[in-house]
């Protein structure tokens, strides 16, 4: 451990611009919401109108979780649901950057030559992310405190977004262990975050109804923080099993840490064909070698999701015809006519986000493939630039198209529905290419900060959770491109839908015009 | 016969810094150009610049008759080129990106690409990052040699090669040599490599050029390094020019000369009755030495020294001759 002080401050020094963002962004929202739900209710009455129907919406406790009471605190909870999955992500990204990609890189070979101990450079990314979710907790807790909600419930939410932290933090270090590559990791431990979300996803859905699945939501970390249930039972022992899983997966990634070699992984890798398949000759062909296991992985994850959200649409559907005249609310929030249009589109709308996720982080291979020398090697043969970035812009464009077609095919097919589902779906796409239009942008103009896009789908995410609850200003909701998604309701039309895809067009060839004329790499 | 690499007065740029700074390279068709510096000379974005990858600020880069920019991707049909730090894709067996490159420049010899990988002893089924740093510029160096290009832009290829494989790259690029129909403009800085492959060479600093001609012509500035035992006292040799740091002592001499100092220094010697004499060849280090150290020791230099600086830093060829 000899050095773990030092390499800590390393970590933070490296990390001083974006641990700050997703510290303050995600402990800032719950504050934000609680503003929203004061300036959104005129009456008690509303309030409890509204969360007595969206704690039988299948679809809202899809995506947020199970819903108890109609306190401002509990509605807050219940709809920073979604967090601690974001939380998870940013800490085991935070994780795994100062572990395993450092190695990969060579830099922690350098440094473990050093004075340094063996567990340093982990126990460093770990100290130094589970310092960061605490810190985010207590802004949470301080912040809620600050606007009068009771403080036994402030600290406990406060709580469960640290708790949650630390124990995908914990993920982060086993799966940094398990792959000699750094993207390797990042996809095992983001698939265990996505099994976490399905199973809290599958249990709370089935406590909606008969209850039998109920379980499902017990084995996931995700399923704990919401059973806590801050400022109604403040369930605080639930913390306890995070804790508890965040020592084991701590524990277990210092022990695999001891049984492999510097850059070595536990999962070995195999030979290959000594030469290339006969269709291996074009720029073309190399991006799909490139993405196809990014374009595999989404659509699965995709088709998987609408399988669930088609399982629970009925229920959603069913609901809201029981609970008709408090639709209008709905409305408001969905902006659609029916309680059907409402839970479609926003299901539609998260997968659209989700689905930019991939389209940028497709179109940030083209940098990866600039900053580790791939692209210096490929240009200097017979590949002009254009189709260089094509075969990657290809798979930026079209991957995306199939991941939520899988989600609205799939969703549509177990809903029995002609299209609609399907079709609300689709609509998101142009959406989507805007920000793969903004990434390349970005990799042309601005190759040093490409990274950027990142922030940009944030802010639409961000947009999209609590722009309609803070009632923002038009102007504001509008610099999301998915504002601009029509709605499939009986005046939908399909003019901001040509105009997106314009705007892509225009961000993607200004970004190409750029990559044509600069420095390669940059 | 043409040049293949023609580069005048070459700037560029990043921000503040001025990597290349007028920068001259010419290489003639069908020759092996070793381009010799230190780290951070200009070497790598001078390559860079030649293969379009990079705009030049200033100056002008002509490239196989073509402009490096606008012509790339022709250019580059008729190129191969081995990056100095070169890296491939993980998912991807060396073997497959061999075929790839290869492929993507227009074809590739297959009997010559599985002998390359014998003679290298290259396993082409490992996949991009199981390969250490020399077997990924084995792979680089066969997709490069075995592809049908007149140029061969190499990088410091040798930079990871073990010593066995070194001697397996300087035999194939003397077999291209002995072919005489592909140019080669080898990047390095290990002299011994320069000076077993290359017919003529320039050496860079700070993005300038500072010598560039044949082998003999750059010896030809270098001075001979003599140390003799002498039967009986020797006059004169302090006052011959060309001579420098000489020391006496017991019969003993010690000093360095210059090419054109040599015969009557040798004659003095000679005049004063010679017992023993080991005379060391002048080397590619010691002008690349005296080149680098030139900053730091201007006030130690001889009068001699100093008056040849004076015509400029910058030497071509045709300036020694």
């Amino acid at each position: 451990m000899t050095g773990t002080l030092r390499l800590l401050r390393l970590v933070l020094r490296r990390d001083r611009f974006v641990m700050p963002l997703w510290v303050l962004g995600l402990g800032l929202l719950p504050y934000t919401y609680v503003t929203g739900f004061d300036t959104l209710f005129a009456t008690v009455r509303e309030r409890s109108d509204y969360a007595r129907l969206s704690a039988g919406n299948a679809g809202f406790v899809a995506l947020y979780g199970p819903l108890h009471g109609d306190s401002i605190g509990e509605l807050t909870v219940w709809r920073g649901g979604f967090v601690p999955v974001l939380v998870g992500l940013a800490a085991l990204l935070t994780v795994i950057r100062h572990t395993r990609a450092d190695e990969e890189t060579g830099r922690l070979e350098l440094i473990r030559a050093t004075v340094v101990g063996r567990f340093a450079p982990l126990a460093a990314a770990l100290l130094a992310t589970v310092a960061a979710s605490t810190v985010m907790g207590v802004v949470v807790a301080v912040t809620l405190i600050g606007k009068g909600l009771p403080a036994g419930g402030s600290v406990a939410l406060g709580v469960v977004f640290a708790v949650s932290g630390w124990v995908f933090a914990g993920v982060g270090a086993v799966a940094a262990q398990l792959s000699s590559s750094a993207r390797t990791a990042r996809s095992i431990a983001v698939l265990v975050l996505g099994g976490a979300y399905v199973l809290r996803l599958g249990g709370d859905i089935s406590a909606l109804g008969s209850g039998r699945l109920e379980w499902l939501a017990w084995l996931s970390p995700i399923g704990w923080a919401h059973r806590v249930f801050p400022f109604g039972t403040d369930d605080w022992w639930l913390a306890l099993p995070a804790v508890a899983l965040t020592v084991i997966t701590v524990a277990a990634s210092a022990y695999l840490l001891t049984r492999r070699d510097v850059g070595g992984g536990l999962l070995a890798g195999r030979l290959g064909p000594a030469t290339a398949a006969a269709s291996l000759r074009s720029p073309v062909a190399l991006a799909w070698r490139l993405h196809r296991g990014l374009l595999f992985g989404w659509t699965a994850g995709f088709a998987a999701l609408g399988l669930i959200f088609g399982l629970v649409g009925d229920s959603a559907v069913q609901i809201a015809e029981d609970s008709a005249g408090v639709g209008e609310m709905f409305g408001r929030l969905g902006g659609a006519d029916t309680m059907s249009d409402a839970y479609f589109g926003t299901i539609a709308q998260v997968c659209g986000v989700i689905a930019a996720c991939y389209a940028v982080q497709a179109a940030l291979r083209m940098r990866d493939e600039e900053q580790s020398g791939h692209a210096e090697a490929l240009l200097s043969t017979d590949v002009s630039r254009w189709a260089w970035a094509a075969g990657h812009l290809l798979f930026t464009l079209l991957g995306p198209a199939a991941a939520l077609l899988a989600e609205g095919l799939f969703a549509g097919l177990v809903q029995g529905d002609n299209g609609r589902v399907l079709r609300s779906a689709m609509a998101q796409l142009p959406a989507v290419w805007v920000l793969a239009g903004v990434t390349m942008l970005l990799v042309g103009v601005l190759p040093r900060q490409a990274a950027l896009a990142w922030a940009a789908v944030t802010g639409c995410l961000v947009l999209m959770l609590a722009g309609p609850l803070l009632e923002l200003d038009q102007w504001v909701l509008d610099v999301s491109p998915f504002t601009h998604v029509p709605h499939l309701s009986a005046d939908f039309t399909a003019v901001p839908l040509m105009m997106l895809t314009l705007v892509a067009a225009a961000l993607a060839s200004a970004g190409l015009l750029a990559l044509h004329r600069r420095d390669i790499p940059a | 016969m043409a040049d293949a690499i023609d580069v005048e007065g070459l700037i560029k740029r990043f921000g503040a810094v001025t990597a290349l700074d007028g920068l001259d390279l010419r290489v003639r068709a069908g020759e092996v150009h070793g381009f010799l510096g230190p780290n951070g000379a200009g070497k790598t974005t001078t390559i860079r610049v030649l293969l379009g990858l990079m705009r030049p600020d200033g100056g002008s880069a002509r490239l196989l008759g073509g402009d490096p920019w606008a012509d790339a991707t022709a250019l580059h049909r008729r190129l191969a080129y081995v990056p100095g730090d070169v890296t491939f894709w993980p998912n991807l067996t060396g073997g497959e990106v061999i075929d790839l490159l290869g492929r993507l420049r227009g074809g590739l010899d297959r009997k010559r690409r599985d002998d390359l990988i014998e003679r290298f002893e290259l396993d082409p089924r490992k996949k991009g990052r199981a390969y250490s740093k020399g077997n990924r510029q084995k792979v680089a160096l066969v997709a490069a040699l075995a592809s049908d290009v007149e140029l061969l832009i190499l990088d410091e290829p040798t930079s990871g090669l073990d010593p066995l494989m070194e001697a397996v790259f300087r035999d194939l690029i003397l077999q291209e040599k002995r072919r005489g129909d592909r140019t080669v403009l080898l990047s390095s800085h290990i002299l011994s490599e320069v000076e077993a492959l290359c017919d003529r060479l320039t050496i860079i600093r700070a993005g300038r050029a500072v010598e560039s001609g044949t082998l003999a012509d750059l010896r030809h500035l270098t001075r001979t390094t003599i140390r003799a035992e002498l039967a009986g006292p020797v006059d004169g040799l302090a006052a011959i020019t060309g001579v420098h740091g000489l020391t006496a002592e017991d019969g003993r001499v010690a000093f360095d000369v210059d090419a054109d100092g040599l015969e009557p220094a040798l004659r003095s010697l000679v005049a004063a009755g010679v017992r023993s004499l080991v005379s060391q060849p002048p080397s590619l280090e010691e002008l690349f030495l005296r080149h680098y150290a030139r900053d730091t020791e201007s006030t130690a230099r001889d009068t001699a020294s100093a008056a040849r600086d004076a015509d400029g830093t910058t030497r071509d060829a045709e300036g020694v001759r």
